[in-house]
């Protein structure tokens, strides 16, 4: 049987992470490379590199460090943020990323997934997904709405019909992340995730709102999300990876022992 | 000297880097030249058979493969490098290379857990093998150890004398074959953290012998 896979994800900006650890003495906190390392030996399942660098010229520090984190790491990585074109996917693979998710890009120009699902592969594209609950209208029938520019700019999508859109046109996989959520650590936003999981047949990526293993329960249980994306509750040393999987294992969650 | 298969398809760099990580150096090749003088092949793949199949003959690797495995080279095949070993597949309608007799079909679209919730297509993530041959290139792998998977077809060799794993989703499959000097997975031990690294491990110390 499958296991819900943990997945923490980390934000770079011109090839350091933004958020350290603090709980390991001997660590460069900064560097994207030891701390992804750090996960793997603590049995993350897959790891998510998040560039938020500002400027494009500054590519090629990104893809030096996912070049050096293929060498340390045997689990499949993903690479987002930034990613354009095509040529942005091909970098990032051949650099040695398993997946590459796209978000706004896709948005703005849908045939992006199926020119990579077509060059690459189904399974290395990943879409991500940012979205915020509104009223629902006509045009936004399951009242959750795509934004993008970190939910300033509404893009008038529903959210179900895209996620379907993007499977249709190749997406093997969708990190959805519910942008009223994000942050909070109040918990994901189950009623949105177990919408598009039930809804697609690609696996999806529960992402927003992570504060306790309580609500890694919820959202792989109630929620139907397959893989669930963590970030401060793990940066910060407020739990281990080790521990989330384990409170998952006694309450009946299938997961990788490692 | 280890050849990987270059047969355009995708992520074939990975399987390099987990052997250099390990200690053994290997060239990713389709030069004939080269993988003939090779003293152990890994057949790698990501993409769809019909592809495959149509860029190994293009390449002459077809012959080159069923030539080494003739001459006892060990092989090690993954995902789709497993699948077109089999006579046909079910993906893009795909005559395979026949060299263990048996099909790829698509896992059906309405398989369930036990507990009732829809099984996605692709099956992709971390999963069980059982090995239920002991084989060399999968000693010193703990038992219920979970490997990388990502694929929506999956092998059904004819002969089960063939099968050496099987995982569960939805239905059993054959997750590891092996006959004589080849052995083939379908999960990918590149990306299958410690014991997808001591399967490969296994695998370049192997001598091709294997006695069911």
């Amino acid at each position: 049987m499958l296991s819900k896979r943990i997945i923490p994800c980390l934000d770079v900006r011109d090839g350091r992470t933004t958020k350290g650890i603090k709980f390991k003495d001997n660590m460069d906190i900064g560097d994207p490379v030891e701390m992804g390392r750090f996960y793997y030996e603590e049995g993350a399942d897959e790891i998510v590199f998040y560039d938020i660098t500002a400027s494009s010229d500054r590519r090629p520090i990104m893809l030096d460090v996912v070049r050096r984190v293929a060498e340390t790491i045997f689990i499949p990585f993903s690479v987002g943020g930034g990613i354009r074109t095509l040529q942005d996917m091909r970098e990032v693979l051949l650099a040695g990323a398993e997946k590459v998710s796209v978000n706004s890009a896709a948005v703005l120009h849908p045939d992006i997934i199926r020119q990579g699902a077509e060059a690459f592969g189904s399974q290395c594209i990943v879409l991500g997904m940012d979205v915020k609950q509104v009223p629902p209208s006509e045009q936004i029938p399951s009242g959750y709405e795509i934004v993008i520019d970190g939910g300033r700019r509404h893009m008038g999508l529903d959210a179900l019909w895209w996620a379907r859109e993007a499977q249709r046109l190749g997406a093997g996989e969708i990190c959805l992340n519910s942008i009223d959520a994000d942050g909070t650590r109040s918990g994901y936003e189950l009623q949105l995730t177990r919408l598009i999981s039930t809804q697609v047949h690609i696996p999806v990526i529960a992402s927003g709102g992570a504060g306790t293993p309580e609500d890694l329960l919820h959202v792989l249980t109630e929620g139907c999300a397959d893989a669930a994306l963590i970030a401060s509750m793990v940066h910060y040393g407020t739990y281990t990876i080790r521990e989330i999987k384990k409170f998952l294992e006694t309450s009946g969650v299938k997961v990788r022992k490692t | 000297m280890i050849a990987i298969l270059d047969y355009r398809a995708g992520n074939l760099t990975s399987v390099a880097r987990a052997l250099n990580y390990i200690g053994f150096p290997s060239r990713i090749t389709h030069s004939h030249e080269e993988i003939q003088r090779a003293e152990r092949i890994i057949f790698p793949g990501v993409g769809a058979a019909g592809k495959s199949m149509e860029n190994l003959r293009e390449l002459g690797l077809d012959e080159v493969l069923r030539e080494r495995l003739d001459a006892g080279v060990p092989v090690l095949g993954i995902c789709v490098g497993l699948q077109v070993l089999l006579d046909y597949s079910e993906e893009n309608d795909t005559p395979c290379l026949g060299i263990i007799p048996g099909r790829v079909r698509r896992f059906p679209s309405d398989m369930r857990t036990t507990g009732g919730e829809s099984l996605k297509i692709p099956h992709m993530g971390w999963n069980a093998v059982a090995f239920t041959r002991d084989h060399p290139v999968f000693e010193k792998i703990p038992a219920a150890s979970e490997f990388y998977f990502v694929h929506s077809y999956y092998p059904d060799p004819g002969d089960s004398r063939h099968m050496a794993g099987t995982t569960e989703y939805g239905i059993t499959f054959a997750s590891a074959v092996a006959q004589g000097n080849l052995v083939a997975v379908q999960f990918h031990p590149e990306k299958s953290g410690p014991p997808g690294l001591q399967l490969l491990k296994n695998f370049c110390r192997w001598n091709g012998t294997f006695s069911r």
